[in-house]
């Protein structure tokens, strides 16, 4: 789950305006903002706008025409456990997403106190962020089959009877996946957290040493406030993020064996199975959902700017 | 300070701190070490030999080769660095267009253009493939490296905030003066402009490289013809003929890796503020 990278900006204000011929300025405005607009609307707001058509139909993405069948698919994908239950799954996601704000605001927290070789080690926990998905796939299914790294290091250090089909089994293979999407994103959130924590004055620290306030003070009463809402902000996108997550199980499991997300359901729905209508309001059921927390979020936003007012 | 090196809480706590960064450094390498140990090794050799254990020699490339030639990741690098170049120069050109009319002209439809760039980024990009996969049949871009290259140009939004964000910082003092001594717009844009914006092009080429060096679905769903593979596309083929050749695919990995340490290594810093400008400060 690459939670944080969806935030809403505010929008630039313009101050002052050119003073130029009003047909030249028209033109050259023209000419400059058709290609990216036409690239956004083409791309962007197209396919949304026939996605939100196309969940009203039946249309098996072949036939010339799509035949209206009203709030059918909708039905379906909420009435259908087949549909509905692989939000379940997504749950073992948010858990995880839960998981790994926790562990990067430790490690941000460390990095951020004196250390040697900090950067060294941020630099290697970051690294995961940036490598290819599929690679990253490749390296844990190596890491997670039956006799791989994991059950090695598990058998060298005596702990065999922890062993299980961690892809295969239907009970943890979840969590597998969660986790190692945790290896993959942990490293981001803690980046994020390392900037937020250094922004704080170290004037306010050494105040705090003076009146003696251990380590454990200073987190709670002085980086945790400082950094409250940023992480209050990153859990509310790990719900998008949670129900987002395609490409390690797509990768590893091709979502098979209870572990397909809502959006590799979307995707075989509409091109392995060509129910096109369906897959669409599946795709606006998600839609919607971003379209919810993303107003919870400014709602928020504008709440805390209040209170700093 | 001194307070704190004679206090024995202390000490505990720089332990703590060091035994936990070793234990996420450790976890972090494990299943990378493994990998690219295991990519030099023969067939027999991985059969027979710990996970752990260092392979007879370095100098066994036989695995690179297979994962090169008959692997046709020679082929993906080919095509990813094609596909990225152009989609890099045309989000470039693009971005930088329209964050500079945005930023700094008043006309009817700014708003609606700036709230167009804003929802944009909260369409979930792979759901909405069920419809966009219409749009590029109708184009007949299906098969084409202008599927990719075109969806790279039109969902790039991140690009453009950074540029608006940027020239905030840019004094319009300069774009008057030019004015004043007859340049025209474009010679604005051109000569004033672009020039400083260099370092948010650069943040933002280095975050849209690996963006698109690691994008997976686009070229999976649009480009399945073999001769278009990008090193993702090739890599995920390894799973079938390859799927318990376990030091070819780890060939592959190795060198799909290779070329993103380099950038990490020579970038960390602007790679550091591209993740932190996205975020919300």
């Amino acid at each position: 789950m690459n939670v944080g990278r969806n935030t809403v900006k505010e929008p630039v204000k313009i101050s002052k305006e050119y003073k130029v011929n009003q047909f030249k300025k028209g033109v050259f405005i023209s000419a400059f903002a058709s290609v990216p607009v036409a690239l956004l609307i083409t791309f962007s707001y197209i396919p949304l706008c026939n996605m939100f058509y196309y969940s009203f139909t039946s249309w098996d993405g072949l036939a010339k025409t799509k035949k209206l069948i009203g709030f059918s698919n909708y039905i379906t994908i909420f009435s259908n456990p087949e549909y509905f239950m692989v939000f379940k799954t997504s749950l073992y996601y948010l858990v995880g997403a839960f998981i790994q704000m926790a562990i990067a605001l430790y490690f941000a927290t460390l990095l951020t106190n004196k250390v040697k070789g900090g950067n060294f080690f941020k630099g290697i926990l970051f690294f995961p962020n940036l490598i290819n998905g599929v690679a990253i796939g490749m390296v844990f299914l190596c890491f997670f089959q039956v006799g791989g790294t994991l059950d090695m290091v598990l058998k060298a250090l005596g702990l065999q009877d922890w062993i299980h089909k961690w892809l295969g089994d239907r009970s943890i293979n979840n969590m597998t996946l969660a986790a190692t999407s945790i290896w993959r994103y942990m490293g981001f959130n803690m980046v994020i957290f390392v900037g937020a924590i250094q922004s704080i004055s170290s004037e306010i620290y050494e105040a705090a040493e003076l009146d003696g306030a251990n380590r454990w003070q200073q987190f709670r009463y002085i980086i945790m406030p400082s950094i409250k809402r940023i992480i209050q902000l990153n859990l509310l996108l790990a719900i998008n993020g949670a129900l987002a997550v395609f490409e390690i199980p797509y990768i590893m499991t091709d979502g098979n064996n209870g572990t397909a997300t809502f959006v590799i359901q979307t995707i075989d729905t509409a091109f392995k199975y060509k129910k096109v209508g369906l897959a669409s309001a599946m795709g606006m059921v998600l839609f919607i959902i971003v379209i919810l927390v993303a107003i919870i979020q400014t709602l928020f936003l504008n709440d805390k700017r209040e209170e700093r007012l | 300070m001194n307070k704190l090196k004679s206090n024995p809480l202390g000490f505990l706590f720089i332990i703590i701190k060091y035994i936990s960064l070793i234990v996420g450094a450790i976890i972090t390498l494990l299943p990378l070490a493994v990998i690219f140990l295991a990519s030099f090794k023969t067939s027999a050799e991985y059969g027979s030999t710990g996970i752990l254990e260092l392979p007879a020699s370095f100098l066994n490339f036989e695995n690179y080769i297979i994962a090169f030639t008959k692997g046709n990741m020679l082929v993906g690098f080919a095509n990813t660095f094609i596909n990225v170049s152009i989609t890099l120069l045309g989000s470039m050109i693009c971005g930088t267009m329209i964050a500079y009319i945005l930023h700094r002209f008043q006309f009817a439809g700014r708003k609606v253009i700036l709230g167009l760039f804003l929802i944009a980024t909260f369409i979930p990009a792979i759901t909405t493939q069920v419809a966009t996969f219409q749009i590029m049949n109708y184009f007949k871009l299906f098969n084409t490296r202008w599927s990719v290259i075109l969806l790279g140009l039109g969902t790039d939004i991140v690009s453009v905030y950074i540029f608006l964000q940027f020239l905030d910082g840019i004094s319009y003092s300069l774009d008057e003066s030019a004015m004043l001594e007859g340049a025209s717009m474009l010679k604005i844009y051109t000569r004033i402009i672009l020039p400083l914006l260099k370092p948010a092009i650069a943040t933002a080429v280095i975050l849209k490289t690996v963006n698109l060096y690691n994008d997976f679905y686009s070229a999976f769903l649009y480009m399945p013809k073999q001769r278009l593979h990008v090193v993702s596309t090739a890599l995920f083929k390894f799973k079938g003929p390859y799927g318990s050749n376990w030091e070819v695919i780890s060939a592959g990995v190795v060198v799909i890796i290779v070329p993103t340490l380099i950038l990490f290594l020579a970038l960390q810093k602007y790679i550091y503020n591209g993740v932190t400008a996205g975020s919300v400060k």
